[in-house]
C-alpha cells in the first residue's frame, strides 16, 4: 500500500502533533506515505466563500500532481479532505467546472484523483485485522467521546464513508485498540470551525455543549480527526468554563495519538506534550 | 391558458440558483436546516429564512445580514435539507454577492477581513502561515485584542511557526490568483 500524502497547511503548525503521529502510525503499520511534492494550501473557508474559481483551481493543483504521482491521496486533515473532495465532485460532474480548473491551473483535470480520509484508510483499507494483531498497549482505563465534526461525514454524496448522522468508524478503532467507547448524540455537532477568530464566543458556547455532554456521557477524554476541532476543544475549555459553567476536564486526543500509543510508540513518538489538557494521568493507566 | 409565474424577486432567486447550483426555489420551509445550524442563538438570518428571503428577492436585507458571515460552512444544513438544497453553497454564494455588490457588511462581518487575510497569505507562500495572517487580520479589523491569550499558548506548544512554511509551488499559486482574477474582471 502506498498513499500520496497531502498534509495541509495546520499539520506543520497548530496541529504538527497530528501531522507527527499520523507519519508514525502509518511507519509502524509499514505502509508508504509519500508527501505530494510542493503541494499547496487547499484554500479551506477563505476559498469557498469568496470565489468559486480559487475553490476549484487549488484543490485541482493538489490533485494534478498528486496524479503524477499514480497513487491515491490520503490527508488526515477533516478540513482539506472535504475540500479536495468537493472540487473532485463538482470537476466530475460539471463540465463547466472542470473547464474552469483547467483554464485556472492551466493544466488538465478530469477530477478522478481518489482521495481518502485517514479514517477511511485506516478502517477500509487496512482493515480491523491487521490493526488488532499490532495492538501492544491496549488502551485500558479510556472510555472515549469519538468526536467526529462537520466535515467528516458530511455532505453524503460528496464524504462517504461512515453514515452522516450518526458516524462510527473512529469508536471501532478505538474498541479494537481496547478502549471504551460512549454513546453520545453530540458527535457531529459543529465547534464552531474558523469562528475561533472572528467569533470566539460562539465557539466558547460550543465548546462548553460539546464537552459537557461527552462529560455527562461518562467520557474521560475525547478522540478527533481535525485539527480545528482539537484546537477548540483543547484550547479554549478554560474560556468556556467561565464563559458558560464548570464542566469536568477533558483531554482531546487525536486518534492517530490514541491509536500510536496502543501500537506501541512512545508519548513523543506521538507528540504528546503538544496537549494543552495534558493525558498522562489518562494513560498511566494503559499496560506498558 | 398557461401563463408563466414572475415577480420582482425572481432575477435574484435564479442568479443564487444558478451560481451555487442549488434549487433554492424547491424549499418548502420546512426549517430542519435551521433546526440543526449551530450559529441559531447568536444568527440575525436562520437558513430556512435565507432561502425564503431569496424567493422574495430581498436581496440587499440578505447580503447586508451579519447571518451569512457567521455560518460556520459545516454542511449541516446542506446534509439535512428533504429537499436536497446545498444551503451551505447557498450561503457561500451570499458572501461572494455581499463582496462583489458592496453590500453595507454589518460591522460584525469579520470573516471577509479574516477570509482576505488568509487567502493573502496562500498567495504569498503557497499555503498559510498563521503569524502573518492573524496580524494582518487584527489590523484590517481593528479586533485587536480578542484572544490575545491565545498566540503566546500556541507558541509555547511549537504551533505558531515564525517562518512561513513555503511551498516550492508558490509560483504557480500565483499564476491561479492571476487566472482568478482576470477570469472574475471578465
Ligand atoms: S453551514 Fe452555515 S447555515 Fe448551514 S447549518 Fe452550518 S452554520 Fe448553519
Ligand atoms: S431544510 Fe431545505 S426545504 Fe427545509 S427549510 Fe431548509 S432549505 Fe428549505
Amino acid at each position: 500500500m502506498r498513499y500520496a500524502f497531502f498534509p495541509g497547511c495546520s499539520m506543520e503548525a497548530t496541529a504538527w502533533d497530528f501531522g507527527k503521529s499520523a507519519r508514525a502510525l502509518f511507519k509502524a503499520l509499514d505502509i508508504r506515505l509519500e508527501e505530494i511534492p510542493g503541494w499547496v494550501c487547499c484554500g479551506s473557508t477563505p476559498a469557498h466563500s469568496s470565489s468559486e474559481g480559487l475553490a476549484l483551481a487549488l484543490p485541482a493543483l493538489n490533485l494534478q500532481k498528486a496524479g503524477a504521482m499514480g497513487a491515491p491521496v490520503m490527508t488526515a486533515c477533516a478540513a482539506c479532505y472535504s475540500r479536495l473532495r468537493a472540487a473532485n465532485h463538482r470537476i466530475q460532474n460539471d463540465p463547466e467546472s472542470r473547464k474552469r480548473a483547467e483554464q485556472l491551473t492551466e493544466k488538465p483535470y478530469d477530477g478522478g484523483v481518489a482521495v481518502h480520509h485517514i479514517l477511511d484508510v485506516l478502517v477500509n483499507h487496512v482493515g480491523r485485522d491487521v490493526i488488532s494483531s499490532r495492538i501492544k498497549r491496549p488502551l485500558r482505563g479510556l472510555r472515549i467521546a469519538c468526536y467526529y465534526g462537520c466535515l467528516l461525514s458530511r455532505p453524503p454524496g460528496i464524504v462517504a464513508y461512515d453514515d452522516p448522522e450518526h458516524p462510527s468508524c473512529m469508536d471501532g478503532l478505538l474498541e479494537l485498540a481496547g478502549a471504551e467507547t460512549v454513546q453520545w448524540p453530540f458527535k457531529t455537532e459543529c465547534c464552531g470551525a474558523s469562528l475561533a477568530i472572528t467569533n470566539n464566543d460562539v465557539v466558547n458556547r460550543l465548546v462548553h455543549r460539546i464537552l459537557s455532554m461527552a462529560a455527562l456521557a461518562g467520557a474521560n477524554c475525547v478522540a478527533v480527526a481535525c485539527p480545528l476541532c482539537q484546537m477548540n476543544l483543547d484550547l479554549r475549555q478554560d474560556d468556556a468554563r467561565k464563559a458558560h459553567g464548570d464542566f469536568p476536564t477533558l483531554p482531546v486526543l487525536y486518534v492517530t495519538q490514541l491509536l500510536g500509543i496502543a501500537l506501541g510508540l512512545s508519548e513523543k513518538d506521538v507528540g504528546l506534550e503538544a496537549l494543552t489538557v495534558g493525558a498522562d494521568k489518562l494513560l498511566a493507566g494503559a499496560a506498558r | 391558458m398557461t401563463e408563466k409565474l414572475q415577480w420582482a424577486g425572481e432575477k435574484f432567486m435564479r442568479e443564487v440558483e444558478a451560481r451555487s447550483g442549488a434549487r433554492v426555489s424547491s424549499c418548502l420551509q420546512c426549517h430542519k436546516c435551521s433546526s440543526g445550524c449551530p450559529i441559531g442563538p447568536e444568527t440575525d438570518l436562520l437558513s430556512s429564512q435565507a432561502m425564503r428571503m431569496i424567493h422574495l428577492g430581498m436581496e440587499e436585507e440578505l447580503l447586508g445580514s451579519r447571518g451569512i458571515w457567521l455560518c460556520a460552512s459545516c454542511q449541516t444544513c446542506s446534509a439535512r435539507c428533504p429537499m436536497g438544497i446545498d444551503v451551505a453553497g447557498v450561503m457561500d454564494v451570499l458572501r461572494m454577492m455581499a463582496v462583489e455588490r458592496k453590500a453595507a457588511l454589518p460591522d460584525k462581518a469579520r470573516g471577509r477581513h479574516f477570509h482576505r487575510s488568509f487567502l493573502g497569505s496562500v498567495r504569498r507562500h503557497g499555503r498559510v502561515f498563521e503569524l502573518e495572517m492573524m496580524a494582518i487580520y487584527k489590523l484590517r479589523s481593528m479586533d485587536l485584542f480578542r484572544d490575545m491569550d491565545k498566540a503566546p499558548k500556541l507558541m509555547k506548544k511549537s504551533k505558531l511557526p515564525l517562518l512561513p512554511n513555503r511551498s516550492r509551488s508558490a509560483g504557480e499559486v500565483r499564476k491561479v490568483f492571476r487566472n482568478a482574477r482576470k477570469e472574475e474582471e471578465r
